[in-house]
């Protein structure tokens, strides 16, 4: 089982990340790309965000890993076989995605136009712009967001258990299987995962503060 | 989606689509989705169609039983937070974070195999009447998805129980009304009103996670669409169909609340 969690941990961190990098992507393209990429994006959070995960994680994960291997036939390589970890982050990170896109982009938004107007006045080129202003400052509204995306992906890894892979949902139910201890062996995962989402809350929080650092408080603002 | 865009007249609303750019877009798209019609096997169609409808039926079914009582669940339990003495707000709070806290599928799989495991040892449960319920896989469904939308569904109704001013209570009291009055005319309308764009979030996740019961054996849509891909090994079409039955009662599910929003009061609070 601690296997299982330590698979459900390593999708969950790699999902987020590489959900993280199609959202900052998707929600620039969104807010300041032409219209096709805006339209084509609009579809992709609009799509992904109506189907519900277990069937787009089933479509991306058969889909995704036949497509790999036929562009690799079609090139002219062996066909390879696509480790559950990789198409799992995949496709998690792709829903992920289209969610975080969501977030970053009102988080964007949030932003005093001025801040971004003060950087271009400065004469800044759009990637130091990015890295000094946006995102920075950008943070504090966006890290409530996606710390609730963090815990629905540690819950969604659950969910790559229908495909087979073996995380903690899958372990667990094997083990109950095995040993037809199955209150047990649920309760006790149950609790890992309450474990993990708290844990996470506390490190959530200690991350909010300091993102917020300078910042006005809210409380003292009334 | 929001009640702006329902306020656009047809007109404005032609033009929006009818953009250079979005012309080939659709067209594109049009394209695709003739591709798939005529390039892919769509003849088991007529074999499963009846079971499918059986399928939608049943998920909508779920959606609107478990939305229905997770709702009717989640006001106690948003109200125990709110306004509670602690010996209510713990429990409440407590069993709001078990429940956010831990995935469904795993919730969904201790009720069905581990509760659903201990029942047949006890002789008084198996006589008793229940016994052909418990027997079945759908009211395990049932109770998970409940628990699951009450859970979620009862944090935000703290927030908007307590988002209600209080000179609006102290109104009603100063006007002699009994709590339960108060509770009824007052307090439950207002933070209904301030839930609902949250409630159709929270509708359209809990039918994104209506699939899930097929892992149990409730034969929902979803159940339909694996069996149409073992018996057919065709592995793309009933999924893509089955995203776009799933899309289209999101689609619905979007306009309605859509609609209910438009028509509540504005200005609250």
């Amino acid at each position: 089982m601690l296997v299982g969690l330590l698979h459900s941990l390593e999708i969950a961190i790699g999902a987020t990340c590489l959900g993280l990098l199609i959202g900052t992507a998707g929600a620039f393209g969104k807010l300041y790309g032409g219209p096709v990429t805006r339209d084509l994006l609009a579809v992709y959070t609009t799509v992904v965000r109506a189907v519900p995960e277990l069937v787009l994680i089933l479509l991306l994960y058969y889909a995704g890993t036949d497509l790999i291997n036929q562009v690799l036939t079609a090139i002219g390589y062996q066909r390879v076989d696509i480790s559950g970890l990789a198409a799992g982050i995949f496709v998690l990170g792709f829903v992920q995605g289209a969610y975080s896109t969501e977030v970053i982009r009102g988080a964007i938004l949030a932003i005093p136009q001025g801040q971004i107007e003060a950087a271009r006045a400065y004469g800044m080129s759009p990637g130091l712009m990015l890295r000094r202003i946006t995102l920075p400052a950008m943070l504090p509204f966006a890290i409530p967001g996606l710390a609730n995306l963090w815990l629905i992906a540690t819950k969604d890894t659950a969910l790559l258990a229908v495909v087979g892979f073996f995380e903690l949902t899958l372990a667990t139910r094997q083990a109950a299987g095995v040993t037809k201890a199955y209150l047990l062996f649920y309760l006790a995962a149950g609790a890992l995962y309450l474990a993990l989402s708290l844990f996470s809350n506390v490190i959530i929080g200690r991350v909010e503060a300091w993102s917020r650092r300078g910042m006005p408080s809210v409380k003292e603002a009334r | 989606m929001s009640a702006e865009a329902s306020t656009i007249d047809l007109a404005a609303r032609a033009s929006i689509w009818l953009k250079p750019h979005r012309i080939v877009l659709i067209l594109i798209a049009l394209a695709l989705v003739l591709c798939a019609a005529f390039f892919m096997r769509w003849d088991w169609l007529p074999q499963y169609w009846e079971m499918g409808l059986l399928g939608i039926w049943r998920a909508l079914w779920i959606l609107a039983v478990t939305c229905a009582l997770g709702f009717a669940l989640a006001v106690p339990l948003g109200l125990a937070q709110a306004g509670g003495p602690f010996w209510f707000a713990v429990p409440a709070k407590i069993f709001c974070t078990i429940i956010r806290g831990t995935p469904l599928l795993l919730q969904l799989w201790l009720l069905y195999y581990g509760l659903g495991s201990i029942f047949p040892q006890y002789p008084w449960i198996r006589e008793s009447w229940l016994w052909p319920y418990l027997r079945q896989a759908w009211p395990y469904a049932v109770v998970a998805l409940t628990f699951s939308f009450a859970g979620y569904e009862g944090e935000v109704m703290r927030g908007a129980f307590a988002g209600v001013p209080r000179g609006q209570l102290e109104a009603a009291r100063a006007f002699g009304m009994s709590r339960w009055k108060i509770f009824r005319r007052i307090w439950l309308p207002q933070a209904f009103y301030r839930a609902l764009p949250t409630l159709t979030g929270e509708t359209v996740l809990q039918l994104k996670s209506t699939p899930l019961v097929a892992t149990i054996s409730v034969i929902d849509i979803f159940a339909v669409s694996s069996k149409v891909r073992q018996d057919t090994y065709l592995t793309y079409e009933p999924l893509l169909l089955l995203a776009l039955i799933y899309m289209t009662i999101t689609g619905i599910l979007v306009f309605v609340f859509s609609r209910i929003e438009a028509r509540i009061p504005v200005k609250i609070g």
